[in-house]
């Protein structure tokens, strides 16, 4: 079955970001370059944070703009980025309506989320899980 | 080194506008970064005898080749030259503030000169902004300043926005520099160095990411200390109850500094206690960046406006411990949301939570005693335990309307050297005294170390332990000294990676010696101690070359009367103990 990551309880983030570090290292390196899940407060650490990620949407906003098709859809939902393909336009970023297309500065093209739960495996409180569509 | 970018120092010249970038690889692969590196890039850049609020001043942020690349390794180290005591200022504060300068590419930025009109800088990866502050200038609250440029800056969750309230910008000598609204750089005075140089904020923010050597390997360990954070029961308690949760400890072993320490405990101990708070007011835990601990703890304050019925407002308000003990017990305060309400004032208008409350105990004292009247104070009246006044009274120190409330603003030491009461007035070295009153090892610690702060070697720890034979220890002065010039000289290295002191126990020697090997340094156990000790001496060079003298250390009279869990203390034993600490520092 196809995965996505899913935000479980948001009032138990601490704002930790340990999940956005996890992120970064599945390509085995530090900080926060290449994450594609991102925390930040929801205006001032007293209200609280905001969890944003790929939400692996059916007929996703990101891909139907990309004019070289290098984000393709994936079946059951989200989309599979195809480096080669891509131009680093940011189209994508600009439609995706939650702000999930995340850019990648060092290589110039998005940083894409991959479904992998690797950020749900090192959160400390169980705000986020990967979960069957 | 395999990162050179943590070699690279970020230089902002206030009186230039200017900003350039020097690589110092010598100096990080020997000394890692942050206290090692900062010392000398302060020895360096502030020159003998310069004005601490006097445009030579500087300031220097520094990072550790840890940051951003392991758990809890979240702190930024503040030096510069200090208002409050005339030497190494010295602080540090998490937040977003370690893990934002290093991802903007730097391990270092050093901030020189003095603006003429106020200013703000904006570092966002290689670019540099300076940004008129001048409609900020004047506003007192360091929540307020960070609401708008929260609102203006880039880098949402990636930053961290450093500012002062009005105590900077008026100068108070222990007024403090706050970070993502409910973090400081607490200690001995940053926030006026922040106002001398017309300086309200500093923004940075970036997104660079670092290489290991051994990708499996590094993985591999950042489990292993990742999984020991969060399985620990020591850190467990700091996220549960948080720091809070000593307020009972230390008031059932006698060591609650309560009434400018005319005792140890606290007969409404229960009212400030981390378990009274976290059930009736905790309202959410938050954490620093990169920390699965998340030790603040941000208590909910519901009031009632008094002109108008059923309307409230609710203010969120950051405990822990240490302003515990200073606006609480030192104050004998029992009434839980008094002493929530004046730890706000403190906050919003920037003072150092410890030191202000410090102050006011002494200025409750000195009235109780006649050396001061309402004639000095403005009308006000203090009596232990009457918050409304305290409240009046920082708004005092920060306008500084008279001469007895700018003596007040210089601290503790300067106000009872001008009206007497030197007995009563709890500093060491000329810092306020912290929230132990243990026994000879933090009494000690308080004098020898190199910032006049109990975590400088953790003397009331070491007190305790003995206490409760958890350490074997003949407890003579010798022995106390060797003990606290050891830790000192070891938290100097983690200091310098810069790990937070509640993980000490996961970064051990064997783990930070591994740690560091993912990133190619190769130091034995032996080199980090050396250099952890080394490091310990350039910081009390510094200290000797602006005029500190060891011989002339105070000890508050009230400090020797007031017993503690190890009984009353011997003079003789302290200075002892300091003469045989600085024998060490001498080596």
């Amino acid at each position: 079955m196809v995965k996505r990551l899913s935000v479980v309880d948001v009032d138990r983030c601490v704002g930790c970001q340990v999940c956005m570090f996890a992120c970064s290292r599945r390509f085995s390196i530090g900080g926060l370059g290449k994450t594609t899940i991102h925390i930040k407060s929801a205006g001032g650490f007293e209200k609280g944070f905001v969890v944003v990620v790929c939400r692996a949407c059916i007929n996703p906003p990101c891909a139907k703009v990309c004019p070289t098709d290098a984000l393709e859809f994936r079946e059951g939902g989200g989309v599979v980025l195809k480096r080669e393909k891509c131009i680093g336009c940011g189209n994508c970023a600009d439609a995706c309506p939650v702000g999930a297309i995340f850019w990648d500065e060092e290589i110039n093209k998005p940083a894409v989320c991959v479904y992998c739960g690797l950020c749900a495996d090192f959160c400390p409180y169980d705000v986020i899980a990967l979960e069957e569509i | 080194m395999l990162d050179k970018t943590i070699a690279k120092v970020l230089f902002i010249d206030l009186t230039k506008r200017s900003f350039w970038v020097e690589v110092r690889e010598e100096l990080f692969n020997k000394y890692l970064g942050g206290a090692g590196v900062a010392i000398n890039l302060l020895s360096e850049e502030c020159p003998q005898g310069a004005d601490p609020l006097g445009p030579n001043n500087v300031i220097v942020f520094a990072v550790g080749p840890l940051v951003n690349m392991f758990p809890m390794a979240s702190k930024t180290a503040a030096f510069f030259k200090s208002p409050l005591t005339g030497n190494l200022g010295e602080s540090y504060c998490g937040g977003r503030s370690a893990v934002a300068l290093r991802s903007a590419g730097y391990g270092a930025i050093v901030i020189k000169g003095a603006s003429e009109t106020p200013v703000y800088i904006a570092v966002h990866g290689d670019n540099v902004h300076f940004r008129d502050a001048a409609t900020y200038w004047g506003m007192r609250s360091t929540h307020g300043v960070g609401r708008i440029i929260r609102e203006n800056e880039e880098g949402a969750g990636v930053r961290t926005i450093m500012r002062i309230g009005g105590a900077g910008e008026k100068l108070v000598r222990y007024s403090m520099v706050v970070t993502e609204t409910y973090r400081h750089f607490g200690r001995l005075g940053l926030g006026a160095v922040f106002g001398s140089k017309k300086l309200k904020a500093l923004v940075i923010s970036g997104k660079k990411t670092f290489p290991v050597v051994n990708k499996t390997e590094y993985r591999k360990i950042y489990k292993e200390i990742y999984d020991k954070e969060v399985k620990s029961p020591l850190l467990q308690k700091y996220h549960e109850l948080g720091t809070a949760s000593n307020i009972l400890v230390l008031n059932e072993l006698g060591g609650l500094p309560t009434k400018n320490l005319k005792s140890t405990s606290f007969d409404a101990g229960e009212n400030i206690s981390g378990e009274l708070l976290a059930e009736f007011y905790l309202g959410r835990r938050t954490a620093c960046a990169h920390c699965p601990v998340a030790c603040i703890h941000l208590a909910t304050l519901r009031e009632p406006y008094e002109d108008e019925s059923y309307f409230y407002k609710t203010t969120w308000v950051s405990y822990d411990y240490e302003p515990l003990f200073s606006l609480g017990s030192m104050l004998g305060i029992s009434n839980t949301q008094g002493v929530l309400k004046l730890m706000h004032e403190v906050e919003l208008l920037g003072f150092d939570a410890m030191s202000v409350g410090v102050v006011l105990a002494w200025v409750t004292e000195a009235m109780e005693t006649g050396l001061i009247s309402t004639k000095e104070t403005l009308d006000l009246k203090f009596s232990w335990g009457d918050y409304n006044a305290y409240i009046k009274a920082i708004k005092h120190i920060m306008n500084q309307p008279n001469e007895f409330y700018t003596y007040l603003a210089k601290g503790v030491e300067a106000a009872a050297l001008k009206y007497g009461g030197l007995d009563f007035a709890l500093a060491f070295g000329g810092n306020e005294m912290p929230g132990y009153h243990t026994g000879p090892a933090a009494i000690i610690n308080h004098l020898t170390g190199a910032r006049h702060s109990h975590l400088d070697s953790g003397g009331y720890s070491l007190d305790q332990k003995v206490l409760a034979k958890k350490v074997e220890m003949e407890f003579t002065p010798e022995k106390i000294a060797e003990k606290l010039f050891e830790e000192e000289a070891w938290r100097q290295v983690l200091s310098s990676l810069i790990v937070c002191f509640f993980a000490r126990g996961v970064y051990t020697e064997d783990v930070v010696i591994k740690a560091l090997n993912t990133m190619g340094y190769n130091f034995t156990e032996n080199e980090l101690k050396n250099i952890g000790s080394e490091m310990l001496k350039l910081k009390q060079k510094f200290k000797l070359r602006e005029g500190f003298k060891p011989e002339n250390l105070k000890i508050p009279k009230r400090a020797l009367e007031t017993t503690t869990p190890h009984g009353k203390i011997d003079e003789e034993i302290i200075r002892e103990a300091v003469k045989a600490y600085f024998k060490k520092v001498q080596e």
